[in-house]
């Protein structure tokens, strides 16, 4: 599987990628295809590059640590490709 | 003596209603910025021939018209199918659109239960919903709290809601962030084998599509 890292930047305007994801490393759970930018779409610009959108699942161990309520579940979000970056499989 | 509370107005609209309850305010306070917006948009729209507004109360009886007995039925043809289950959970715009719901454009998802895993939809970022099938969300689906605690402490807010899951269960969360939405397919109940398409459907409950609930059992 695919392990991916959610870049921990914080630009402001139309954002979907959650803040308590950012720098969450995930694996990618499926593909979804290319989807517009909403980050563009929301500022009118319609005919921007398009992203490629992924599921990426986390562990709650990965993403609140010791504060997990349980650290095997896991969340899945939907994270589109210019969030993140590849880790070396490991 | 009975009549000497002369100054007492028996009709005005302060207090308690005739039967106790207390008056709800009128909502004439003045328009919200967005309020003023909506209104001016739609007006132009209208004015330069756009839309009308029968245009408009037909879509907007048409979204009201969506509810929960939408998804119930996907769920059930899932139930007694294992073709469409199979189809609804590669592509469940697609296998909902074979039952013949009008779901637009929606990107679909159907994420499955069973004895080892439970799933549970919330849109941290906003309220994202599968309103095309579903209908309108809850209220608590929209609340701050639903949605930060939906992901932080998921066991805690399942069990307010009556779903105590066993230790073995594990829970996935989905969070709503972008192009998809997600129907939870619960898992079919115990004896339920002699029943039919349509009263299976019956058991399927708003809660137990989002994950915050089992469906009835017979």
């Amino acid at each position: 599987m695919d392990k991916v890292r959610v870049k921990t930047m914080m630009p402001p305007g139309h954002v979907r990628a959650p803040a308590y994801l950012r720098g969450k490393t995930g694996v990618i759970e499926r593909r979804l295809g290319e989807f517009g930018n909403p980050e563009l779409l929301a500022y009118g610009h319609l005919d921007g590059p398009k992203q490629p959108l992924y599921r990426v699942r986390f562990t709650m161990a990965e993403i609140w640590g010791d504060a997990a309520e349980r650290p095997t579940d896991t969340i899945d979000a939907e994270i589109y490709g210019h969030w993140l970056e590849p880790l070396d499989q490991g | 003596m009975p009549h000497d509370h002369h100054d007492h107005d028996h009709f005005h609209h302060e207090g308690m209603s005739p039967s106790g309850h207390p008056y709800r305010a009128d909502n004439d306070e003045p328009l919200s910025y967005w309020q003023t917006m909506e209104i001016a948009v739609r007006e132009l729209l209208i004015e330069k021939g756009h839309t009308t507004p029968a245009e408009i109360a037909a879509q907007i009886e048409a979204m009201d018209a969506r509810s929960p007995a939408n998804g119930a039925a996907v769920v059930a043809r899932a139930w007694v199918d294992p073709a469409f289950k199979q189809r609804l959970l590669e592509d469940a715009s697609a296998a909902s659109r074979e039952m013949g719901f009008d779901i637009g454009a929606l990107h679909l998802i159907a994420v499955e239960n069973s004895d080892d895993v439970h799933n549970v939809i919330v849109c941290t970022l906003c309220s994202c919903y599968p309103r095309n099938l579903l209908g309108l969300p809850p209220d608590w689906y929209k609340t701050r709290a639903y949605r930060s605690r939906t992901v932080k402490e998921p066991r805690k807010v399942l069990e307010e809601f009556g779903v105590s899951l066993p230790d073995s269960t594990q829970i996935r969360v989905h969070d709503s962030t972008a192009d998809m939405r997600y129907i939870v397919l619960p898992a079919r109940p115990e004896g339920t084998d002699g029943m039919s398409e349509q009263e299976l459907a019956q058991l399927v409950t708003r809660d137990s599509m989002i994950g915050t609930g089992l469906p009835r059992t017979p």
